[in-house]
Parts: C-alpha cells; sequence; structure tokens
C-alpha cells in the first residue's frame, strides 16, 4: 500500500511554477457494531478514504475532493480543483500554509491494543453493554441503542511551500440509550465512555449513566416560568463550550460575524471564566498532532479570568489579521480548511457538583439541552434551547422536569457565571465537561 | 454503473455463509458549490464519491461492509466482510437472478454540469449586491450555490434490479445586519430536484433581499416572551413543526423499538380532527423526491394521519420483513458508505379551508411565526423543540413587533391536538437537512397557515 505522504507529495509535485498546491490524503478503518434484543443488529466495517486538493493562483482558490486514492483520479481531482480557481476572485491573504517552525506536540494517540482486538471482542461490548442495561433497573423495558464504534485514521498533508505533516489517531466508545417505564410514563437515557483503547472503557459507567439519566427523569412535569440560577451537567457545558468556539474564530470575527469582534482584553465574561483550545492534551479526544493545513497543534488561550485574549486563526484568517496561524485549520478530505476548535476547556475549579448544588440552594439542575443548532443565534448571541433535568431545592436536587426552555444570550451567560466545578472531564464531543453555575437563566414553562 | 454479471456474483459470494437477503448499493455522486463571502467569490469546489455498498442480512442480523473499489476484487472482498456475520452456513448454491439495467431517467431539464461554472458564480454576485443595496447596516453577505448528481444502483437477492438519476440545484442567501442592539442574521434559501432550470423563475436577487430584510428588521426586535402562548405559524414556514411532533415517531425502526410515544396508537385518533399529514417522495420537484428510494423501492405517496386519526407507520425493508408487510419506500442512506434506515420524504400538512388573515385576526395575543429553522424531538417522550427565525408578535389580532430568535417547544401528541385553526394557503417550505443516527438526507415539508392553540416560546421577556 502507498503511504499516504507519498501520494500527498505525488500531487504537490505536479504543480504548476505560478500556483500553490495542497494536498489532504486520508485513509482510516472503522467498525461499529449495534445489539438489539440479545443479537447483532448490525456490524459494518470499512476503511474508507479520501483526497482534497487546493489550488490557489493569482489570490484565487480552488478546490476539488475525491472519495478514492487512485491516482489517475487525483490527477483529475488536480486539474478540477486548478479549473475552480480560474473562476474564484483574487483575495491577497488567500494561501496555503508555509512551515512556521513550530513543532507538533509529542502525543501518543494510537494504541496497538485498538488495532489488534478481534471484531468478536468489539461484538461482545457491544452485547454485554445491552445486556448489562436491561439488568440494571427493573424499570428498563428496553434499549434503543447500544453500540461499539472505533476507528483508526492517519492523515498525510503536503504542500508547494514546504508543509510535510503526517498525524494518525485511534479512538473507541460505547454508546447506549435505555428506555425506562413507570406508571405510564416513559423516559430515554443516554451513557457513553471513550478511550483510546477498548481496555481503558468503562461499560459501567455508560450503564450506570445512561439508566440513571432515565430514571431520574421519571414522573417529570413542566415547571413554571421563572428567573433561575441554573446549574449545568458537565455534558451540556461541553455544547455550550462548542457553540462559543465558533464564535471566538478569527474568520467570524474578521467577517463581522462574531459577538467578540473588536473586544479583545475587555471583561467579556466573569472572574471564574478561562477557556482555552488545547489540542496538545493528550486527554483530549480532539488532540492531534497538526491542524487540516499541516501546522502543528498548539495551547491557545481565548478568555483568562473573564478577559478576552484572543482568536483562533487559521492561516488565511490570520493573514487577514496580521497574526500568526494558531494551528486552529479544521476539516475533512471533502471540505477547505476553516477555523475550527477541537479541544476547548474551562479551567476546573475547587468544588465537586454536590457541593456547587448545596451553594445554589434553590434552582434548577440542567442534565440535557435539546435545539441547539435552531435556538441558538452564534452572531447575536440569542440563547434558546430545550431543557430537561431537576428541580433544586433546600440545596438539594429534587422533582424532575421537562418540556422547559432555558434562555439568555451567550454574552450573558459568559458574565453571568457563578462557579465552575471541579469535575473537569475530556468528553468524545471534543470539548472537555465541567459543571457550571450560571444566575439569572430564563426557565420557560408553563 | 456496474455490470448486471458482475452484481449477480457479487450477490451470489455475500450469501455464501447463509445469509438470507443480500444487497448491493452502488452510488456515482458528484456535487459543485460555489461561496461567495465578504464581497468575495471565495472558493469553488467540486467533490466526487463512488462506490458500493453491501448488506448481507440473517435473521434480525445485518451485515454490512463498503468500498470505493467497484472492480470484481474490491465488491467481492467487501461482500465477504458484510457475510461474515451470517455463520449457519448453507448457502453457496443460490442463484440470483437479475435482469438488465433499465435506464434511469435524470431528474433535470438542464444538466447542472452542462452549466459553466462562470454563470453559477455570477449568481452569487447578483445576489450578494442585491443584499447590500437593502441599506449600509448590512454589513456582511454570504451566499451559495450548489448542484449535485447522484446516480444509484440497487441490486438484491431477491431479483430487484433498479437505478435512479437524482439531481438537486440550490440556493442560500445569508445576511448580517449590524445596529445599536448588536448583530443580526436573516437567511433564505430555496432548492429543488431540478437541474439548472430552477433559476429559470428563481429569482436570486429577490433572495438576498429576502435575506437582508430579514436581518434588517430584527435589529428592531424585541426578545421573545418566555412562556406559553397561541402560535400563529405561516404557510410554507413551519412544516418542520410535523417533521419533528410526529414525523420521526411515526418512522416504525423506532415504533418497533418502543421509542417512540406513537406505538401501538395506529387507528387512534392522535391529532385534532383537521390535521391530515402525508409524506410523499413523489412529489413534483421538491427537495425530498426520489423516483426509487436506497432500497430500490418505487416512490410513493403514503398517509400517516387522516382527519386525526393515524393510518400508518413509515417502513424500510427490515421492519416491513419482520412485520410481514409491504414497504413504504422510505429506506434512505446518506451515501453508499451508510445503512439504510427509515427515513421521511416530503412531509406535509394537507390544506384547511380557513382565510390566512382571518386566523390572525381571530388571536388576540401571541406570536406568529414566518419562518422556522430546524427542531430536535425526543422521540421516547414525544418532546420536540424547533426555532424562529423570523417572528412578530400577535396584538389584537394584528401582527406587531419582530422578536428576537427563540425555541419553541411542545409534546408531539399534545400539539396536534391543540392545532385549532388550518389555513386553505398551503405552501412547502424551503429545503432542509434531515439528521437521524448520525445521517443526513435531503427532505422537505410544508403546511398551510394554521394555529396552535398553547406553545411553550422560550424567550427571555416576561
Amino acid at each position: 500500500m502507498t503511504e499516504l505522504s507519498d501520494l500527498a507529495a505525488l500531487v504537490v509535485s505536479r504543480a504548476r511554477p505560478d500556483e500553490e498546491v495542497e494536498a489532504y490524503v486520508t485513509r482510516s478503518r472503522t467498525t461499529n457494531v449495534r445489539a438489539y434484543g440479545g443479537e447483532i443488529e448490525s456490524l459494518s466495517s470499512a476503511e474508507p478514504v479520501g483526497a482534497g486538493i487546493r489550488v490557489v493562483a493569482g489570490g484565487k482558490q480552488g478546490f476539488a475532493w475525491a472519495g478514492t486514492l487512485d491516482e489517475d483520479v487525483l490527477a483529475d481531482t488536480l486539474d478540477e480543483a486548478r479549473d475552480n480557481a480560474s473562476f474564484g476572485q483574487a483575495d491577497r491573504f488567500a494561501g496555503v500554509a508555509h512551515p512556521d517552525g513550530v513543532a507538533p506536540p509529542p502525543l501518543d494517540l494510537v494504541r496497538a491494543e485498538l488495532l489488534e482486538t478481534p471484531t468478536k471482542a468489539k461484538v461482545e461490548l457491544a452485547l454485554d453493554l445491552e445486556r448489562a442495561s436491561l439488568g440494571r433497573d427493573e424499570r428498563v423495558t428496553g434499549v434503543r441503542v447500544a453500540m461499539y464504534s472505533d476507528s483508526y485514521g492517519e492523515v498525510a498533508v503536503a504542500t508547494t511551500t514546504g508543509i510535510e505533516a503526517t498525524t494518525e489517531a485511534g479512538l473507541c466508545y460505547l454508546y447506549v440509550s435505555p428506555l425506562v417505564e413507570e406508571d405510564g410514563d416513559t423516559q430515554i437515557g443516554s451513557g457513553t465512555t471513550a478511550a483510546r483503547a477498548p481496555s481503558d472503557l468503562d461499560p459501567e459507567r455508560a450503564v450506570a449513566d445512561g439508566v440513571g439519566r432515565a430514571v431520574r427523569l421519571l414522573g417529570a412535569v413542566k415547571p413554571p416560568s421563572r428567573r433561575v440560577t441554573v446549574v449545568l451537567d458537565p455534558e451540556v457545558t461541553a455544547e455550550l463550550l462548542s457553540i462559543l468556539g465558533g464564535t471566538l474564530s478569527g474568520d467570524a470575527v474578521l467577517k463581522g460575524r462574531s459577538l467578540f469582534a473588536g473586544r479583545e482584553e475587555e471583561a467579556v465574561a466573569a472572574g471564574p471564566v478561562t477557556l482555552l483550545s488545547d489540542p496538545t492534551d493528550p486527554g483530549a479526544f480532539g488532540a492531534g498532532h497538526v491542524d487540516g493545513e499541516g501546522l502543528a497543534r498548539r495551547r491557545v488561550p481565548l478568555i483568562e479570568g473573564g478577559t478576552l485574549r484572543g482568536f483562533l486563526y487559521d492561516t488565511a484568517s490570520g493573514r487577514r489579521a496580521g497574526r500568526p496561524s494558531t494551528g486552529s485549520a479544521s476539516r475533512t478530505y471533502s471540505s477547505t480548511p476553516g477555523v475550527g476548535a477541537p479541544a476547548l476547556t474551562l479551567t476546573p475549579g475547587t468544588r465537586s457538583q454536590a457541593e456547587l448544588v448545596a451553594a445554589v440552594g434553590d434552582g434548577v439542575y440542567v442534565q440535557e439541552v435539546s435545539g441547539l443548532h435552531s435556538g441558538v443565534n452564534p452572531v447575536s448571541g440569542d440563547f434558546s434551547v430545550g431543557a430537561t433535568g431537576l428541580a433544586i431545592r433546600g440545596g438539594a436536587l429534587a422533582e424532575p422536569f421537562r418540556e422547559a426552555t432555558i434562555a439568555s444570550t451567550l454574552q450573558r451567560i459568559l458574565l453571568d457565571v457563578v462557579e465552575v466545578g471541579a469535575d473537569h472531564e475530556w468528553l468524545p464531543g471534543g470539548a472537555a465537561g465541567v459543571t457550571l453555575v450560571v444566575r439569572d437563566i430564563s426557565l420557560g414553562g408553563a | 454503473m456496474l455490470d448486471p454479471s458482475l452484481v449477480r456474483r457479487v450477490l451470489d459470494s455475500a450469501l455464501r455463509t447463509g445469509g438470507e437477503f443480500a444487497e448491493v448499493f452502488a452510488e456515482d455522486a458528484r456535487n459543485a458549490t460555489a461561496r461567495l463571502d465578504d464581497g468575495r467569490v471565495e472558493e469553488v469546489t467540486s467533490g466526487r464519491s463512488r462506490g458500493a455498498g453491501i448488506r448481507v442480512v440473517d435473521g434480525e442480523t445485518t451485515g454490512f461492509a463498503h468500498t470505493a473499489d467497484l472492480s470484481e476484487r474490491g465488491l467481492m472482498a467487501a461482500a465477504e466482510a458484510a457475510s461474515a456475520v451470517a455463520r449457519r452456513g448453507g448457502g453457496g448454491t443460490r442463484m440470483v437472478a437479475v435482469s438488465s439495467v433499465p435506464e434511469a431517467r435524470p431528474s433535470a431539464a438542464v444538466l447542472p454540469e452542462t452549466i459553466p461554472k462562470a454563470i453559477k458564480v455570477e449568481l452569487l454576485t447578483r445576489a450578494d449586491a442585491a443584499a447590500r443595496g437593502e441599506g449600509s447596516a448590512i454589513r456582511q453577505v454570504t451566499a451559495t450555490y450548489a448542484d449535485s448528481r447522484r446516480r444509484i444502483l440497487v441490486a438484491n437477492s431477491d431479483g430487484l434490479l433498479a437505478t435512479d438519476d437524482q439531481i438537486k440545484t440550490r440556493f442560500a442567501v445569508q445576511a448580517v445586519a449590524s445596529g445599536d442592539t448588536g448583530l443580526q442574521t436573516g437567511r433564505e434559501s430555496q432548492g429543488f430536484s431540478r437541474g439548472f432550470e430552477f433559476f429559470d423563475d428563481y429569482d436570486v436577487e429577490e433572495a438576498g433581499r429576502v435575506a437582508a430584510r430579514r436581518a434588517l428588521t430584527k435589529l428592531n426586535a424585541r426578545p421573545a416572551p418566555s412562556r406559553t402562548l397561541p402560535v400563529v405559524i405561516k404557510n410554507g414556514g413551519g412544516g418542520v413543526l410535523f417533521h419533528e411532533a410526529c414525523g420521526h415517531g411515526l418512522e416504525a425502526d423506532l415504533v418497533g423499538k418502543r421509542a417512540s410515544v406513537f406505538a401501538g396508537r395506529r387507528g387512534q385518533t392522535v391529532a385534532s380532527s383537521l390535521v391530515t399529514l402525508v409524506d410523499d417522495g413523489t412529489m413534483g420537484s421538491e427537495w425530498g423526491m426520489y423516483a426509487i428510494d436506497d432500497e430500490g423501492h418505487a416512490a410513493a405517496r403514503n398517509v400517516l394521519i387522516e382527519d386525526g386519526v393515524l393510518t400508518d407507520y413509515m417502513y424500510d425493508f427490515l421492519r416491513a420483513r419482520s412485520e410481514g408487510r409491504e414497504v413504504s419506500t422510505n429506506g434512505r442512506r446518506q451515501s453508499y458508505r451508510h445503512l439504510p434506515m427509515v427515513r421521511m420524504t416530503n412531509t406535509f400538512l394537507v390544506n384547511g379551508t380557513e382565510d390566512p388573515d382571518e386566523i390572525v385576526r381571530q388571536t388576540p395575543h401571541g406570536v406568529y411565526v414566518a419562518q422556522l429553522g430546524g427542531g430536535e424531538v425526543n422521540t421516547a417522550t414525544g418532546d420536540f423543540v424547533f426555532g424562529m427565525t423570523e417572528a412578530y408578535l400577535i396584538e389584537d389580532g394584528a401582527v406587531t413587533e419582530p422578536l428576537r430568535d427563540a425555541n419553541l417547544i411542545g409534546n408531539g401528541p399534545e400539539v396536534l391536538t391543540l392545532i385549532d385553526v388550518v389555513g386553505n394557503d398551503f405552501a412547502m417550505g424551503p429545503p432542509g437537512t434531515c439528521g437521524k443516527d448520525g445521517q443526513g438526507v435531503p427532505v422537505g415539508d410544508g403546511q398551510p397557515t394554521l394555529r396552535v392553540r398553547a406553545l411553550t416560546v422560550g424567550g427571555t421577556a416576561a
């Protein structure tokens, strides 16, 4: 099998003198097992490949991709990208990355065990997950999904400007969503565990989370509308961070599409908020050696003690801003690079979730949110999502609620953060989870 | 795309370990996009994805493998991987008969690939200029053109062999306006299962102006209420309500796992008698239409709810097989790299009789939603949300001040019974992408103007 880096170099060697060319080629191996009713519901395996080729000539950018590594098709794809470039409009900041001398972080993201685990063992993990969930609580009536999934991916990036980078990573996870029923009320929960190798997965925890989170919502009713202090579950915080990541994109800022434009060095958040993007942390599932343009991943401080310190840049947005790339180009082979934040994390505080709930006294604990893509406008900052969770009464978790909304603006939420929990943990979505206390949120219900 | 004799050999091989059913899904997909941002055509792209997915079913178990290598060697390797789940033996002698490949008719009068890229790019610059012409408060405009062509071939061990040639064209404009209250966004998009003839009667400049006006209007918007109110939804602006409130809950895979509040309710009244809901894959050139679904069956029109009574669920091959019934032709997949599952096509509420203006006049106080964004549903509980991206207050029977973006939340089975007026002005909405278990497929939705007696509006105002 041809080395990916050789293929990338081959594409780049066909560049014409007056053009910049970037080749991004990838190969992966995936397995997905779903269990249902004590049997394998489906078993999928594949080795997908693909290549994306970017041509910049005279400041005009063209791109073409193909879901193959066939050399003849790659030659056609380069021609197609070149043709596409002739129809763009010139931008003096357009161009591929140049080597910047920053060394990729020394990360070992591939465990031999992941590649060596037989399919049979993966199937057992999925079957066990379903079985354990059904046996966990007598109120569990079924399991919608019990799944084992893994992937191992390799990427090579080469450019006419001298970038020659490779990165590889492996990941596996278990996901379960149990259905529970009591007195005619049905609830569904979800539990996940992710790791670099199957032996590091924690199925017991996925089952406990999945069943526990469903059971405690049984009997939930619509709460009265009011202003409350909310305690966000670590998973909800991680989803909130992912949205904030988009607003901290240098590209969005420069194009007037970010609520943080022109606010560097201003207090945009409460004191407890320190936010950074850290794909160099080996614990982060979004960790990586290089970004989508082949530049080293690096640690980027975004908000420190509530003060906005900077934004994330890829090569083009960095040039436009007169700043170096922060190694934040995110992409797949079928898309051009764009600014992304693969590993956002809040600096944890000192108190446990139980201590935070006790300190809040009266409010709501939000276990899950929905409609993030429909109810949050990252340009205006308007924030409104569906929420389920538990009331907080007398400093303890109390009765469950459902069919409610929580609303504010992203600007207000950051300023209204009261405290960050100590329970920091990297989650498979790319951001780190941690309990977050935010005051003055509109709870919409009856 | 594939020679029928090769397809037959691959199906034979896939059944060698004793599987009961095998299927080859081959796909050759191409797409082209052009995007204008910040006043410049930033990128013109094109892509090609070609490959096959092979499925083997044995009892309740499905094995699946896919490959980008359409040679006999590549397909045989995928067939072997997919068949590894069936280990009962006893296969191997079954001969699969498949007929010759019928010619698929492309769903386009003018193939987009025959149109020079310069003409596609020019649509973007015209939309940009028109949007910016709406005023200096318009600070940013993004315009996107996209076309795709997807040729598929489906063959299975029941002797089915079918092909389709699916062409789609789409255009979208997003504008950002800036004012004293900060930034606001407006969006307009349209798309059809048609070729470039779409632009014969679609005015891209008007699209730019509409997006700009939506953003400008919201600069003066007040925060949405935070409570339960009557909500009137404008025709063509809110079909997503039904997609989320009950569409997903009527998908037989979720029903079969009892992960839907609509399980066991066929034949029962589940909605107001004003509600007749249809899912129609044959519908004109709508975004969610096709000639065959991704399991090779001819598209169909299915009535899901008739006069408030739940008539049927939607089925794919596996669910229909386990219940011993016909498919409803709702088996779809994102690409050859995905397993098919039950999906909607074009889902819509049929026309009622009321004058839409009268519906507003008869609403003393509430919210008027002109455009909804996406949504999300928990099918197990029926709770769903959907976002309003253009909305106004209704005061004393008249549409008044604009509202900032917010989600609405409701419970599917409850909301369906709370629909108390349906207008006579049916319209389809903008093209959508429906996500389920990690797969996105194009879907359409539509409805006449209607009122829901009580929905929770998730704003921040009292």
